[in-house]
């Protein structure tokens, strides 16, 4: 356990030295958040809510799900890609670890890094810009904390699949921008779930894309009630761990039939 | 020697290199399309639950979507210059351009070309053609000159955004993340400038003319008389900031200096 908490610390480390990339991305996130506030205000004209949210609730969660969406994301998936494509992956393998594993912890160090220079100063930044307000309820917070938690899990998770199907694609790069266009949709991000269709929605329902962004996203709005929040946090748990199946099955088919190119 | 000639020459060779990975070639084709998509589906959605956004129907908003497709393609297909410093500067590889005798900005143009980008092309001509379907748009003779002369103008205004940018890097080979914040505002184009506030419409029609590129042209099509003024101005809009980077371009490769040895 030691090893994989001075990874996380490493990685941490890592980002802090180059701590200046992030001031730019705290502008581009903000640029987009702009775009679709004016959007969702133009949308709702003189409606006071729409599916049950109001604007300031729509605000706030486009500014969460935005600033979330810092700590949630990173390139594993490219980095296992390109460790694959150059045959590090035959080293990585006999080294004392859990390859994979090791990888998360790496994605989690960023995430931390990224949640306290990125999101923090990024959400109070967008605060005195956009109409956005934060809840005062502690419990809705610590909800809040656990859900980007599991949010983490699940798109690492995600991410870890599509790194490994490098294995059998060799060259995935398409691969990889379309996941990230699904999950930009599909997970909330641009757009509430609720907003769908209801056909879309059930279908979602089967999906564990909207454990990434849309559910954490409607704790911190509290657009979620009483029971929805358990169902949610279950939602996303559940998932978590189904998603272990695939990547420990994948995993084990790709070192039976790896071929190291180079390296 | 003429450009034209070169300029196929280019393509050619091109062509050639990416047919040799095919497979890489329709994935990439593909995940455009779904990046094209999403865009569509966020439209579609939200006017599930209204019916008018600041006075732009469904299908209005769905056409200028369209027709913000076919510029956008154009640019994107010849004109990938967001990573020049790095590329170029950087790495010293303007030395070797600016030996040639052929325009330095052409000759990258034509090195970092990415043609299968034009398949926005054809999908914006099929969402345009849709939903100008829906609205009953009827077209005169004169219209597909006018696409072609409107369409060319958004193109220059992206062009000449981004050549402007990446003529900082003759003096500055910093690192900076100017280009993908641009992207983003780029972004703001795709919608209807009047749904933003007073300051941001100003500099989306005098500073970072993106409107003209979505919105304004689309007015023409959609014969929305009020903006047609901004509507035949775009290829003047165009022509004057693809020109100015231009200028701005030429007087930066001047001052290039290399990159070490």
């Amino acid at each position: 356990m030691a090893k994989y908490m001075e990874m996380i610390r490493i990685r941490f480390l890592m980002m802090l030295a180059y701590r200046t990339n992030y001031y730019s991305g705290i502008l581009i996130y903000s640029i987009n958040i702009g775009a679709y506030y004016f959007l969702w205000s133009a949308i709702y004209g003189d409606k006071s809510s729409i599916q049950d949210l109001s604007i300031v609730q729509m605000t706030t969660y486009i500014a969460v799900s935005w600033m979330a969406r810092a700590f949630y994301f990173n390139n594993i998936d490219r980095e296992i890609a390109l460790e694959i494509k150059e045959g590090k992956v035959a080293i990585e393998m006999i080294r004392p670890y859990n390859y994979l594993g090791m990888k998360m912890m790496q994605g989690l160090g960023e995430g931390v890094f990224r949640l306290l220079f990125f999101s923090v100063p990024g959400m109070v930044i967008v605060y005195f810009i956009f109409p956005i307000q934060f809840t005062t309820h502690p419990a809705t917070w610590i909800y809040f904390l656990i859900s980007i938690l599991l949010s983490f899990i699940i798109n690492t998770q995600i991410n870890l699949l599509t790194g490994i199907a490098t294995f059998f694609l060799f060259n995935n790069d398409g691969l990889i921008r379309a996941k990230r266009v699904v999950i930009d949709l599909f997970s909330g991000l641009i757009l509430p779930i609720s907003f769908f269709p209801v056909w879309a929605q059930g279908v979602m329902d089967y999906l564990p894309f909207k454990g990434i962004s849309y559910i954490s996203s409607m704790i911190f709005t509290e657009g979620f009630h009483g029971n929805e929040i358990f169902h949610g946090l279950l939602n996303q748990t559940l998932w978590a761990l189904v998603l272990f199946i695939p990547i420990q099955l994948l995993w084990t088919t790709a070192k039976r039939q790896l071929i190291v190119q180079g390296g | 020697m003429s450009y034209l000639s070169i300029f196929f020459q280019y393509a050619g060779q091109y062509l050639k290199t990416r047919l040799t990975y095919r497979a890489d070639m329709l994935v990439e084709i593909f995940s455009d399309l779904l990046f094209q998509a999403v865009n569509l589906i966020f439209i579609l959605v939200v006017f599930g639950h209204t019916s008018l956004l600041s006075g732009w129907s469904k299908d209005e908003m769905v056409f200028i979507y369209g027709f913000f497709l076919v510029p956008f393609a154009i640019f994107g297909a010849f004109f990938n210059i967001w990573d020049f410093t790095d590329r170029y500067i950087v790495k010293g590889e303007m030395d070797r351009i600016l030996t040639r005798p052929i325009h330095s900005l052409f000759q990258i143009i034509l090195e970092r070309m990415e043609l299968e980008s034009l398949f926005g092309v054809i999908t914006g001509l099929g969402i345009m053609f849709y939903s100008g379907h829906q609205l009953g748009l009827s077209l005169h003779w004169y219209d597909p000159f006018v696409f072609v002369l409107l369409v060319a103008g958004g193109a220059l205004v992206y062009a000449g955004i981004f050549v402007a940018l990446a003529s900082i890097g003759f003096w500055s080979d910093s690192k900076t993340d100017i280009m993908p914040m641009m992207y983003n505002i780029g972004n703001y184009g795709r919608y209807p400038v009047n749904i933003y506030n007073r300051i941001i419409r100003y500099v989306l029609t005098w500073i970072l003319p993106f409107a003209f590129v979505g919105v304004y042209p689309s007015a023409y099509f959609l014969g929305r008389d009020e903006w047609y003024g901004y509507a035949f101005f775009t290829p003047v809009i165009g022509v004057i900031f693809f020109g100015l980077s231009v200028v701005f371009w030429n007087y930066g490769v001047t001052k290039y200096r290399g990159a070490g040895n």
